[in-house]
């Protein structure tokens, strides 16, 4: 077994923990006391939603997914952004 | 040069783990949110950082140094908002906490 | 005169951001050049975040320290969330404190709270005025002064020569 089927299996295996991640971060979503909660597992996701695509963009071979990530950061932040406001502001 | 970029985003993905598991463990709002904030961006950035020394193409490297700047500074400002809102909201802090500053000098000005 | 620098530093920024997305090509290499002098040449009289930036020898090792500094505290903090989370006990003992800055100018201040909100086990809530509101995932300080030492002045005193 040479080298670069190792790191193939190893690059594997990290996507898989990061999914995880997700689903753990996911329980959060639905558990969540407050609306606080929810925003910040939210978050969480997104970003590693965001690792994830880009490891799709180097497996497939496909830079166009690149920019799916970063539009996908942008609106995410804005989003959080959105839902600070709409707490200040009281209901 | 492979290997080395799998074992970096190894080590990435693991922070990721963590932070979610950290968010399921704390007791309240703002200790979830310093677990979720510090392990997501050092994690997603060494997730990044191993897929281009594994992967290196040329147009994929210049697109991931965008994402980690990205990453690098609007996740701190987020969470800052979102800790910022939850505590004007009126979210309790756990039971544990010591003190509360901010609270003592907002009662202090009305 | 007095626009100058804050003009020229926009430029080389949104040219530097141009490069990053679009590559290397002399026909897009000639476009950006354009488009980031247009641009900055009519924001220039609105954006004041560049203003304060100083350009110097000294301000550059600063930043070249500072940058290694942060990145060491990123490292830390993040084995400390990871020692926090997988003890059995979960040992944390959480308040808000209140700490001061020296720092005038913005885009310093907005430095400081991220390189906060990064570093072992704190995280900005609230900016008034001078005074910065922290939580502090471990609070060992009792008064102002004594946070201020454990929280910011290992960043402020290389931000002060950066930013002045």
């Amino acid at each position: 077994m040479d080298s670069s089927a190792i790191a193939k299996v190893i690059y594997d295996i990290s996507a898989l923990m990061a999914v995880s991640g997700i689903v753990l971060s996911f329980i959060r979503l639905i558990k969540g006391p407050t609306i606080a909660d929810r925003a910040v597992s939210l978050d969480v996701m997104t970003i590693i939603a965001i690792s994830i695509i880009v490891y799709i963009a180097a497996i497939t071979g496909r830079i166009i997914y690149l920019d799916v990530a970063l539009v996908y950061g942008l609106i995410s932040f804005l989003g959080v952004v959105a839902i600070a406001r709409y707490l200040e502001r009281g209901f | 040069m492979m290997l080395a970029g799998a074992l970096i985003t190894f080590l990435g993905a693991a922070f990721l783990l963590l932070g979610s598991i950290g968010l399921l463990r704390m007791p309240d709002v703002y200790n979830r949110m310093q677990a979720g904030t510090k392990t997501s961006t050092l994690g997603s950035i060494l997730f990044l950082i191993g897929i281009a020394v594994g992967f290196g193409f040329k147009v994929f490297i210049a697109k991931i140094l965008i994402l980690i700047l990205f990453i690098l500074i609007t996740n701190p400002i987020s969470s800052h908002t979102l800790a910022r809102a939850a505590h004007f909201f009126g979210i309790e802090l756990t039971e544990s906490t010591v003190r509360d500053n901010l609270k003592e000098d907002e009662e202090g000005d009305r | 005169m007095k626009y100058f620098k804050s003009w020229f530093l926009l430029s080389i920024f949104l040219f530097i951001f141009w490069l990053l997305l679009a590559g290397t090509d002399l026909q897009e290499l000639i476009v950006g050049i354009a488009v980031s002098i247009l641009i900055s040449s009519i924001l220039v009289k609105n954006i004041s975040v560049f203003d304060d930036i100083k350009i110097s020898l000294k301000a550059f090792i600063c930043t070249i320290v500072y940058i290694c500094i942060f990145m060491v505290e990123l490292i830390k903090s993040n084995f400390d969330v990871a020692f926090r989370v997988l003890h059995p006990k979960l040992p944390i003992n959480p308040g808000i404190v209140k700490v001061r800055t020296e720092l005038k100018s913005k885009l310093g201040r907005i430095i400081l709270a991220n390189s906060i909100t990064l570093t072992p086990g704190t995280l900005t809530v609230e900016i008034q005025e001078d005074y910065y509101y922290i939580h502090w995932i471990d609070v060992t300080a009792e008064d102002i002064d004594r946070s201020t030492e454990l929280i910011v002045k290992k960043f402020e005193k290389y931000l002060e020569v950066i930013f002045g």
